[in-house]
C-alpha cells in the first residue's frame, strides 16, 4: 500500500506496524506528528496503544522503559532538548537494557527553525553506547522501525533514532505493510541484577554493555543502511550520513564519480571508512548537524588522508546543509536564479491578535514601569514571543521551567524585582519542582503562570495541568492569600495591574494565574462544536 | 517530467492546501513527490514556505537548489520575492496581489509590484476579489492553482480530479466551488 507521508507520520506508522504498544512523549517541534499521527490512527485505538502526551520528556522515557521491562514495544518521542531532560532514565537505560523493544525517537532542529540550540543527538547515542539509527528517506524511516524494534530485542539495548526537521517535516511517497505485527505478549523476563542499578550491579552490567560494543559495530558495518559504492575516481570519496546523502545524490543525478559511504546505522562502521580513507587521496564528510562523524574520523592522528569537511569550511559549520552547500563543496557550480531582491522585509512570528498573553504582558509592562530595575525571567512557549516588539517584556529564556528557578536565584542574588512567566504546559513540565523551592524559602519573586489551557506554542495539545493549576500551587504549600487568579482582557486591566502590583510588593513568592483559552484552540473548539451540531 | 514548486504565504494562510491538491494528482499518476513542510514557530504571523517537488525520476533531495524553481506559488505578494535566488531565469511566479502587512517595514506596495514585474514569467491576481465576486470566498487559494496550472506542467482535468478527491469529503458544494476557482485561476493564465 502507497501512503504520502511526513517522515513523522512514517516513524509512526512504523512503529504501529512493528506492533507498538505505547508511545510515551512530550510535544516538541519537528516531532510532535509522530505522537498525533498515532492519536489519530484506527489501529492504535483498536488495540488501544497508549499514546496520551506526558508531562515531560522524562516521566514518557521511564514509562516507555516500564513498558518494555514487561515485555511489550514501546516508543518514546521528543525534540532533541527534550533529550536533555531525559539524559538520566536515557543513558540509565543503555545500563539496564531493555526487554520488549524500545525506541527512542529524537527529532533534531539544525538551523534551529523552532529551538533554542542546535545540539546532535548522535553523541547521545554514543554516550549511551547504543545502536542509533539516521534515516535518508521516508521510506527508510519506516521500515528501519520494525528493524529497530528487532534490533533492540536482540541485542537488549534500547535504540536511538535520530531525524532532523528535513526528514520530520517532509512528506514523500512511502510503502507501508498491509498487515501490522501482533504487538508482544505480556512478559516479565526479569533480569533483576541488570534492572537494580546498584553498584555492584551496574559494575558488571557495564563490562556487558561495553563488550558488546564490537558487536553493534559488525551490525553498522554489515548494515543494509550503511553502503560503500565505489566510483572511478579516487582523489576523492564522500561520506555522507543521513540526509546529507540526499542532497549529495541531488548533485550526482546519472551516479557520482567518487566512492561514496552512506552512514545511517551507528556505532560507526570503522572498516568501512578505513576502507575509504585508505583508498582516496581525499575525504569529504557531509552530515546534518554537528561534526560528529567528521570529529571522530579525523581524530588527533595524522593520517593519509585529508579529511574536509563543517571543520575545515568546505562545508558550513553551523546550521543545515542543502543541495548547495554540498555542491559548494565539491566544486560543483551552484545556479544563478534571480537576484536576491532587497525590497523584502523579515517577517517575524508574533502573537496571534486577541491571544492572552498580550494582555499579560500589557499589564506587566505597566507595572514595571514603575520598577525601572524588575527582571523578568521568560520560558518557553508562545509567550516567549513577548520578547519581540511591542511587548520587550522578557530578560531570559534558557530551557523548560527555567524562568521560576532562575527568578528564585536571581532574588537569591538580592535582585528586587524578580518576575517569572511561564506558561500552563512548561510549568507541569518542570516548573512545579522549582516553585516548591521557591515556596520552601518563601523567595521574594512573583511567579505568572500565563494559562491558556493548552500546549500552544506546539499546536494546540492537551496541557497535564488544566484544571489543577491552585490544587498544584496549594499543595506545594502556598497560601491562598498569595495565589491569585485573573482572566487577561483589555477590559480587566485594572484588576490585573492592582493584582501584579501588590504580589510585587509582596514580599514572599506568590502566583498569579492569568487564564483564558488560546485563540487557536478556541476556534478549533468552536468549529468542533458547530460540527457537532450540524450532526445532531 | 519534473517540477519544482515553492508555496508560500504568512503563517495561517492555508499554503498547504494548494500543496494536498497537488500532491494528491502527483500520487495519482503515479509521480515521485518530495514536500518539506514548515511546522512550528514560524506558523505564527511569520513567513512560511514549503518546497514541493514532483518527478516521473527518483528524487533524492527534500530541498530544492538555488536557481532551480520552476513556479513560486505564493499567497502573498512580498514573499514572493523571498524566493527570487531559488527562481529559475525561465521561471514562473503566480501570486496574491494582496499584501498581508502585519510588520511596521512592510514595503512600499508599489515597488514590490515593480519588482514583481520585473520577473519575466509572472502572473498577479486579486484572488480574494475573484473569490468575493464569484461566491466562492473559501477558495481564493485554489484560484492560483488554476492560474499556474501550466506552469506545474499538470493537465487540467488531472487538477480537477484531485480537487474531487480530495475535498470529496465535504460535500458537493465544497468540490465545487473549489472547482469553479481553479476554472477561474486557469482562464487568468496567459
Ligand atoms: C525540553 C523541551 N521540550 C519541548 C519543547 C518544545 N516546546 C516549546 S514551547 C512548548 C509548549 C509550551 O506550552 P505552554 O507552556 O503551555 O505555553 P504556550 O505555548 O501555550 O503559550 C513546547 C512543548 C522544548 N522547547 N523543550
Ligand atoms: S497559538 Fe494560542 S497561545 Fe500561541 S500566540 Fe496564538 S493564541 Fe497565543
Amino acid at each position: 500500500m502507497r501512503k504520502l507521508l511526513l517522515g513523522d507520520e512514517a516513524i509512526a506508522q512504523g512503529a504501529l506496524d512493528a506492533g507498538l504498544s505505547g508511545v510515551y512523549a512530550y510535544p516538541g517541534t519537528p516531532s510532535t506528528e509522530i505522537t498525533e499521527y498515532i492519536q489519530n490512527s484506527k489501529l492504535a485505538v483498536e488495540r488501544n496503544v497508549h499514546r496520551r502526551w506526558c508531562c515531560n520528556e522524562k516521566t514518557a522515557m521511564e514509562a516507555a522503559l516500564g513498558m518494555s521491562f514487561m515485555g511489550k514495544r514501546a516508543l518514546v518521542c521528543m525534540k532533541h532538548v527534550g533529550l536533555n531532560v531525559c539524559a538520566d532514565p536515557f543513558v540509565n537505560s543503555g545500563m539496564t537494557g531493555v526487554n520488549g523493544g524500545l525506541v527512542v525517537l529524537v527529532a533534531d532542529d539544525p538551523s534551529m527553525h523552532s529551538s533554542q540550540d542546535e545540539q546532535d543527538s548522535r553523541f547521545y547515542g554514543k554516550f549511551a553506547m547504543i545502536p542509533t539509527l539516521e534515516p535518508s528517506t521516508q521510506q527508510e524511516a519506516y521500515d528501519m522501525m520494525e528493524m529497530a524494534y528487532a534490533l533492540s530485542e536482540e541485542v537488549c539495548l534500547p535504540v536511538l533514532m535520530r531525524v532532523t526537521t528535513r526528514m520530520a517535516h517532509s512528506r514523500a511517497v512511502v510503502e507501508v505493510k498491509e498487515t501490522p505485527r501482533a504487538e508482544n505478549e505480556l512478559n516479565y523476563n526479569a533480569q533483576a541484577s541488570h534492572w537494580v542499578l546498584l553498584p555492584g550491579n551496574a559494575r558488571r552490567r557495564n563490562v556487558t554493555v561495553t563488550g558488546q560494543q564490537a558487536d553493534l559495530e559488525r551490525r553498522a558495518v554489515e548494515s543494509e543502511y550503511n553502503k560503500y559504492v565505489d566510483g572511478p575516481d579516487h582523489k576523492m570519496g564522500i561520506i555522507a550520513t543521513g540526509i546529507a546523502y540526499n542532497y549529495l545524490m541531488e548533485c550526482y543525478p546519472d551516479g557520482c564519480p567518487y566512492p561514496v559511504l552512506k552512514i545511517s546505522q551507528y556505532p560507526m562502521p570503522k572498516e568501512l571508512i578505513n576502507r575509504m580513507t585508505a583508498e582516496c587521496d581525499e575525504v569529504l564528510i557531509a552530515e546534518e548537524g554537528q561534526p560528529f562523524v567528521e570529529d571522530l574520523v579525523r581524530g588527533v592522528m595524522p593520517g593519509n588522508a585529508v579529511i574536509k569537511g563543517r571543520l575545515t569550511g568546505e562545508l558550513p559549520r553551523t546550521g543545515e546543509l542543502s543541495p548547495d552547500a554540498i555542491k559548494r563543496a565539491l566544486g560543483i557550480e551552484v545556479c544563478e536564479g534571480y537576484a536576491s531582491c532587497d525590497d523584502v522585509a523579515p517577517r517575524p512570528p508574533a502573537l496571534c491578535q486577541g491571544c492572552g498573553h498580550r494582555d499579560v504582558y500589557t499589564a506587566l509592562n505597566e507595572v514595571l514601569k514603575d520598577y525601572p530595575n524588575a527582571r523578568v525571567f521568560g520560558d518557553i512557549g508562545c509567550y516567549t514571543l513577548g520578547f519581540m516588539p511591542p511587548f520587550k517584556a522578557i530578560h531570559s529564556c534558557v530551557d523548560m521551567g527555567a524562568s521560576i528557578t532562575m527568578a528564585k536565584g536571581a532574588s537569591d542574588a538580592g535582585q528586587w524585582p524578580a518576575v517569572a512567566i511561564i506558561g500552563d504546559s512548561t510549568f507541569t513540565h518542570s516548573g512545579m519542582t522549582g516553585l516548591l523551592d521557591a515556596i520552601n524559602e518563601n523567595a521574594n519573586i512573583t511567579v505568572i503562570i500565563s494559562d491558556n489551557l493548552t500546549t500552544g506554542m506546539t499546536g494546540g495539545q492537551d496541557s497535564a495541568g488544566t484544571g489543577k493549576f491552585e490544587d498544584i500551587c496549594r499543595g506545594l504549600g502556598l497560601s491562598d492569600e498569595h495565589l491569585k487568579v485573573v482572566v487577561p482582557l483589555p477590559k480587566n486591566m485594572p484588576e490585573i495591574t492592582k493584582v501584579m502590583r501588590e504580589e510585587i510588593e509582596y514580599r514572599g513568592t506568590s502566583v498569579i494565574i492569568p487564564r483564558r483559552e488560546c485563540m487557536q484552540t478556541l476556534q478549533r473548539h468552536l468549529k468542533q462544536k458547530k460540527a457537532q451540531e450540524a450532526k445532531q | 517530467m519534473k517540477t519544482d514548486i515553492i508555496l508560500c504565504g504568512v503563517g495561517g494562510q492555508g499554503i498547504l492546501s494548494i500543496a494536498t491538491v497537488i500532491g494528491e494528482a502527483a500520487m495519482h499518476e503515479n509521480l515521485y513527490i518530495k514536500q518539506a513542510e514548515v511546522h512550528g514557530m514560524s506558523q505564527r504571523g511569520g513567513d512560511v514556505q514549503s518546497n514541493l517537488r514532483i518527478s516521473s525520476d527518483p528524487i533524492s533531495s527534500d530541498l530544492i537548489a538555488l536557481g532551480a524553481a520552476d513556479v513560486i506559488i505564493s499567497m502573498e505578494p512580498m514573499e514572493a520575492l523571498r524566493y527570487l535566488p531559488y527562481l529559475s531565469k525561465e521561471g514562473w511566479i503566480i501570486t496574491s496581489s494582496k499584501p498581508f502587512v502585519n510588520i511596521p517595514n512592510y514595503p512600499d506596495v508599489e515597488t514590490v509590484m515593480a519588482d514583481l514585474n520585473k520577473v519575466k514569467n509572472v502572473i498577479i491576481l486579486d484572488i480574494e476579489k475573484l473569490a468575493q465576486d464569484n461566491a466562492i470566498p473559501r477558495s481564493a487559494n485554489v484560484i492560483l492553482l488554476g492560474a499556474a496550472q501550466k506552469a506545474l506542467n499538470i493537465e487540467y482535468d488531472k487538477l480537477e480530479n484531485a480537487i474531487r478527491r480530495v475535498f470529496g469529503r465535504k460535500g458537493d458544494a465544497v468540490v465545487e466551488a473549489n472547482l469553479k476557482a481553479l476554472a477561474i485561476g486557469k482562464e487568468a493564465q496567459r
